[in-house]
């Protein structure tokens, strides 16, 4: 809502406090004050003029010099090119060392050898438009005569001759407050904010012509949708005379925001500006019949709008009818068969408020928000209409602009109910933490245009949003001071800490910030065809995603089911800007479907990725794998198996693995397919692992139970092995654990080596098998026992033996 | 023969300080088998009875002495060798070290523990919710009626007529209050979503912290007194808030929250656009029909709500004018948040 403080004086006056104090402080009060413009502030220096001659220029065929009277004792001579000049036009003179938009400086000099002593202006060179000033052409100066601005006082200030010398403040008002889109409204916010009188007249119909006309010869209205129209009124205007609205008209709405049109629509303008209520003309002779209909659209009824757009309404849409057609969709806009024409002769003015959720969903449905469609959709006051129609009425007559016909259409179904509300200034001052004495709050609420009868107070019919005790305190403290509450602590009582399963994320964390990982934040959305990037198979589960009906765009239209693939992009997106060597983890969700119209499992997931520019081999896979084990290792967990895996095409078959903890399956990781790896544009080998947060903090060790360290010495023997390539260590050392049996502590695999002595696809690797014995010192021969064990089930399970 | 002696001793002992290195040759020269000192006491039995005693005694101390010296010698010479070893092996140390990789927080992460931090402190416990949410949690039961602007699609994203990607943490609010009878006392970090295309200040998804406690006579004045202390401990102890007037549907009265520009500290500059003042927080008194819905007498009860965007915060904190730069991940901005 953008407000012009002129108009605003006619209501209040608040003309003894600055703009900047005037904002700040509404603001203070619950009126945001977005910012404010003083109009025609870029202009100085200009002055109405009146050219007493003109003669043509002698080096010029295009340039002719006027001579111009701006007040002074001699004439300016001007040289201009515009060719709509005569003498004793009226006209903007741009003097010597004046301003106007745009920061252009005017000064004097010569052209084509003759001295110009400024500028006439044009309507854009002072940043108006037609609509500002009918009568004015675009290409040529602005000749004050064709605007009814002969008599401008020459040598004025081109300010006061275009009544430039409002000030616009524009505010952002919250959709409880309808009543504040509307001058009167900002006027009673204004005179309570500052303490200042308010005075709203009580606008009138004006005396009956007594012409034997009346309303009833033209119209009759019938609402037969009463559930979404609550009130409708209306007057007719006969003889009208459509012209430009006056210059202070047309500058009051130009304050505001809106596009002057002709004196009808203006009015209705002008109205919706005042008082907050939207109201519709239309063309009298456009009716057929003489019935005007509130009723619901056909399905897929037929609707051209003022701006020639054709929509297909629907049978929820609410519109105003003649016999045949819809002339307005109610609340929205009016029709292009029924507007205002330069014709119009006969006008009808509706006044009327419609249900706020039928008027919102209308214009949503048709996607036109119109400045009447906002004000309706957030509930208008019904007792309103009556005022509104009567101050256009008083325009009319003000601005000659027809005949009022006598009589008025009021239809008004049900008549709506003052609300009244207990004030117990105890409860408030109580829920406030405030003590604010009870006639404070009534001087308060009664400036605010509420009645108070004993302990009741009344609320007016503008403020559907006072129901209950809060709002009423609301009211009072907005006025009385938010910042005039005293600060306290309350006491209540809640345990300051983090559940465990927070903590351990935490921990997490800070590990793998330790560890030297960055941590990265993705979106949880994802495209589908993300899917396919990672060699996702057709039937895998995970293509099942909890899928977004009006997403963005395809790229963020399915919540994620693996975070792989936006580590993937983040990893490419690194290293496509030569980032080196990227090691990246995120603790994010994934979004799995439950059942039908069942929220899903949202699960966290601990991501890690990493390149390494010019790594080759499988240093990264088990640096990966090291990364894991830390990761179980902090969480207390012994039994933690990895398991080769090759079905998913994301991963190299060779190198990934499937990690599990207490036989739960924890996560998989491994170096990025190369095919998937080309997809993401990367020419290095990627590791990615995806871990479930859930079941790692499930399987973490709860409590420390504390064993004496060892007294007794431990026994190293080391073997080595010669065995097949494809035999996987964790098997050996399996085997040896199994064997080993109460004495075996540990088993340490320290070497592997592959060579020309061991042989093609052969590997020989060695363990360092730790023997301990906690109640006593171990003989040679005990741990030769166990050594022989081990040997023997490792030739009988696996058919290996002891390298030569 | 004491004459000899105490001359022996003169010359081993000028001898020593002059030898440096060779102290092993000195040592055969005076005390070996053959040495002088040997030869000396060899001619012992030529002394009378009387003599004899006393000449041996200052025989042994002449060798003692000797022998003291030689030893003082070796240790010297032993210090000087280990001295010029160590200073044969100075090394460079303006030669980098060996890189220890230290990892970044993402500082959305980095902010939200600081203001979960600060809330942990004053006894506020974290809960948490889905963000695939129903309908109910995120609208109906804070005070949302159907009609109302906050539920156009083209604010919301819907998966089905039913559920939603929560468009605020407050649903985590109601499910707690349902869960849960007073004192409560708790935050709700967490990601929200709202069908904003990305740009330099929009993003469809956003993590707000949001916090709400519920008791007996909990007053306006709480609210504000948290928020003071909260706002002193984020952004510094000079830091003042400013409390406006505002609507939301869930709280009665509502406040938005501006706290003094903690670049400027409130004279206007740059970052606070000259106002003095930044907005940070949105808040109010828990709306009765919010309380009521999850079934809390807003009679007996009453409470507050606070709401902050941490995207805005990381944003004001470090100056950062582009809110794409958050979701990019590049490492060089990354890094940059140690």
């Amino acid at each position: 809502m953008i407000l012009s403080m002129k108009w605003l004086s006619d209501f209040t006056d608040v003309s003894d406090v600055s703009v900047k104090e005037y904002c700040d402080n509404m603001t203070l009060t619950g009126s945001k004050v977005e910012g404010f413009e003083t109009l025609g502030e870029e202009i100085s220096g200009v002055v109405a003029g009146r050219i007493l001659s003109v003669t043509p220029h002698t080096n010029s065929d295009h340039l002719v010099i006027c001579s111009v009277d701006i007040g002074k004792e001699d004439p300016l001579q001007i040289v201009t090119g515009a060719n709509n000049v005569f003498a004793g036009a009226v006209v903007p003179v741009a003097t010597d060392g004046s301003r106007l938009p745009g920061g252009i400086k005017i000064k004097k000099g010569k052209l084509r050898g003759e001295v110009s002593e400024g500028m006439l202006c044009s309507i854009a060179e002072l940043g108006l438009t037609t609509h500002d000033m009918p009568g004015a052409i675009e290409d040529g100066i602005l000749i004050l005569n064709d605007c009814g601005l002969k008599d401008a006082q020459i040598g004025a200030d081109i300010h006061d001759v275009l009544l430039l010398t409002d000030t616009a403040v524009e505010f952002e008002i919250t959709s409880n407050r309808p009543d504040c889109l509307s001058v009167i409204g900002l006027a009673r916010e204004s005179a309570v904010t500052f303490g200042k009188e308010l005075n709203i007249p009580t606008p009138s119909f004006g005396e009956d012509a007594n012409d034997g006309d009346d309303i009833k010869n033209y119209l009759s209205v019938n609402i037969k949708a009463p559930e979404h129209c609550m009130r409708y009124s209306a007057k007719v205007v006969k003889n009208v005379k459509i012209a430009p609205s006056p210059l202070w008209l047309r500058m009051r709405l130009r304050a505001s925001g809106v596009r002057p049109i002709n004196n009808i629509v203006d009015i209705t303008n002008y109205i919706m500006l005042e008082y907050g209520q939207p109201m519709h003309a239309f063309d009298y002779s456009c009716l057929d019949g003489s019935h005007i209909i509130v009723r619901h659209a056909e399905e897929n009824e037929e609707y051209v709008t003022l701006d020639n757009i054709k929509h297909n309404l629907n049978s929820s849409m609410l519109v105003i009818a003649d016999e045949k057609k819809p002339v307005a969709l109610a609340g929205v806009m009016g029709g292009a068969n029924s507007g205002i024409s330069d014709t119009t002769a006969t006008v009808v003015f509706e006044s009327a408020v419609f249900h706020p959720g039928n008027v919102r969903r209308s214009a949503q449905t048709l996607g036109m928000r119109t400045e009447s469609s906002s004000r309706f959709e957030k509930g208008l006051d019904p007792e309103n209409t009556i005022s509104a129609l009567a101050r256009a009425c008083e325009l009319v007559r003000e601005l000659g602009a027809g005949e009022v016909v006598d009589g008025l259409i009021d239809v008004y179904p049900t008549k709506k109910e003052a609300v009244k509300l207990l004030l117990d200034a105890d409860i408030i001052n109580k829920f406030l933490g405030v003590n604010i004495e009870s006639s404070r709050m009534e001087e308060i609420l009664l400036s605010l245009g509420f009645g108070v009868e004993g302990n009741e107070i009344i609320v007016p019919s503008w403020r559907d949003d006072v129901r209950l005790m809060p709002d009423v305190a609301e009211e009072i403290i907005r006025i009385y001071g938010y910042n005039d509450i005293e600060s306290t602590v309350d006491r209540v009582y809640g345990t300051g800490m983090r559940t465990p399963s927070q903590a351990f994320e935490v921990r997490l964390r800070d590990m793998l910030l330790g560890m030297g990982l960055d941590e990265i934040q993705t979106f949880s959305f994802i495209s589908p065809k993300f899917y396919d990037k990672i060699g996702m198979k057709a039937d895998d589960m995970r293509r099942n995603s909890v899928t977004i009906k009006n997403p963005l765009g395809e790229d963020t239209s399915v919540m994620r089911t693996t975070v792989i693939p936006s580590m993937l992009n983040v990893l490419s997106d690194n290293s496509s800007v030569k980032n080196r060597d990227v090691t990246l983890f995120e603790l994010g969700t994934v979004y799995i479907p439950t059942e039908e119209g069942k929220l899903p499992d949202e699960r966290r997931k601990i991501s890690l990725g990493f390149y390494k520019n010019g790594e080759k081999g499988t240093d990264g896979f088990y640096r990966m794998k090291g990364y894991i084990e830390a990761l179980t290792d902090i969480a207390g967990i012994d039994n933690v198996k990895f398991e080769s895996c090759s079905e998913d095409a994301a991963f190299h078959p060779g190198r990934c693995a499937v990690v599990s903890v207490n036989s739960r399956e924890l996560g998989i990781f491994g170096e990025i397919h190369p095919t998937v790896a080309a997809n993401y544009g990367f020419t290095e080998q990627v590791y990615v692992c995806e871990l479930d947060f859930k079941t790692l903090f499930e399987e973490k060790r709860k409590a420390v139970d504390y064993r004496p360290v060892p007294k007794y010495p431990a026994v190293e023997r080391d073997f080595s092995f010669v065995c097949a390539e494809s035999l996987e260590v964790g098997a050996i050392a399996e085997v040896m654990k199994a064997a080993g049996g109460r004495l075996l502590e540990s088993v340490e695999l320290f070497d592997v080596y592959r060579g020309r002595q061991v042989g093609e696809g052969m590997k020989s690797v060695s363990f360092a098998v730790m023997l301990r014995d906690p109640e006593k010192t171990l003989t040679d021969e005990e741990s030769d026992k166990v050594a022989e064990k081990i040997l023997k089930a490792l030739e009988e399970k696996l058919g290996i033996a002891l390298r030569a | 023969m004491k004459e000899k002696l105490l001359k022996i001793a003169e010359e081993a002992s000028s001898a020593i300080d002059a030898a440096g290195a060779d102290l092993e040759a000195l040592r055969i020269k005076y005390l070996g088998k053959k040495g002088e000192l040997t030869a000396v006491l060899r001619g012992m039995g030529a002394l009378s009875a009387e003599e004899r005693p006393v000449i041996g005694q200052l025989a042994n101390e002449v060798r003692a002495k000797i022998e003291a010296k030689i030893e003082a010698g070796r240790e010297a010479a032993r210090a000087r060798e280990l001295e010029a070893k160590l200073a044969s092996e100075k090394i460079d140390v303006t030669v980098p070290g060996h890189k220890t990789p230290v990892g970044v927080m993402h500082p959305i992460s980095l902010v939200q523990r600081q203001l979960e931090e600060i809330f942990l402190g004053m006894g506020y416990e974290i809960a948490e919710g889905p963000e695939v949410e129903l309908d109910y949690y995120n609208f109906q039961a804070l005070n949302i009626p159907e009609d109302h602007p906050a539920r156009d699609t083209q604010d919301t994203f819907y998966i089905t007529d039913n559920i939603l990607l929560r468009s605020q943490t407050s649903p985590v609010q109601v499910r707690t209050m349902e869960q849960k009878k007073p004192p409560i006392k708790i935050i709700s970090p967490g990601r929200v979503y709202r069908s904003d295309a990305v740009d330099a200040t929009h993003s469809p998804l956003f993590h707000q912290l949001e916090g709400l406690v519920v008791d007996r006579g909990v007053t306006m004045g709480d609210l504000k007194g948290t928020l003071e202390s909260f706002a002193k401990t984020m952004f510094g102890e000079d830091t003042r808030i400013r409390f406006r007037p505002h609507h939301f549907p869930f709280t009665e009265p509502s406040a938005e929250v501006d706290v003094s520009c903690f670049a400027c500290g409130g004279k206007g500059c740059r970052l606070c656009k000259g106002e003095g003042w930044i907005e940070i927080l949105g808040s109010g008194m828990v709306h009765p029909n919010v309380l009521k819905s999850c079934g809390i007498d807003p009679d007996e009860y009453s409470g507050f709500a606070f709401g902050m965007g941490v995207e805005r915060i990381v944003m004001l904190k470090y100056h950062i004018d582009d809110m794409r730069y958050l979701y990019e991940n590049d490492v060089r901005f990354l890094h940059q948040f140690k």
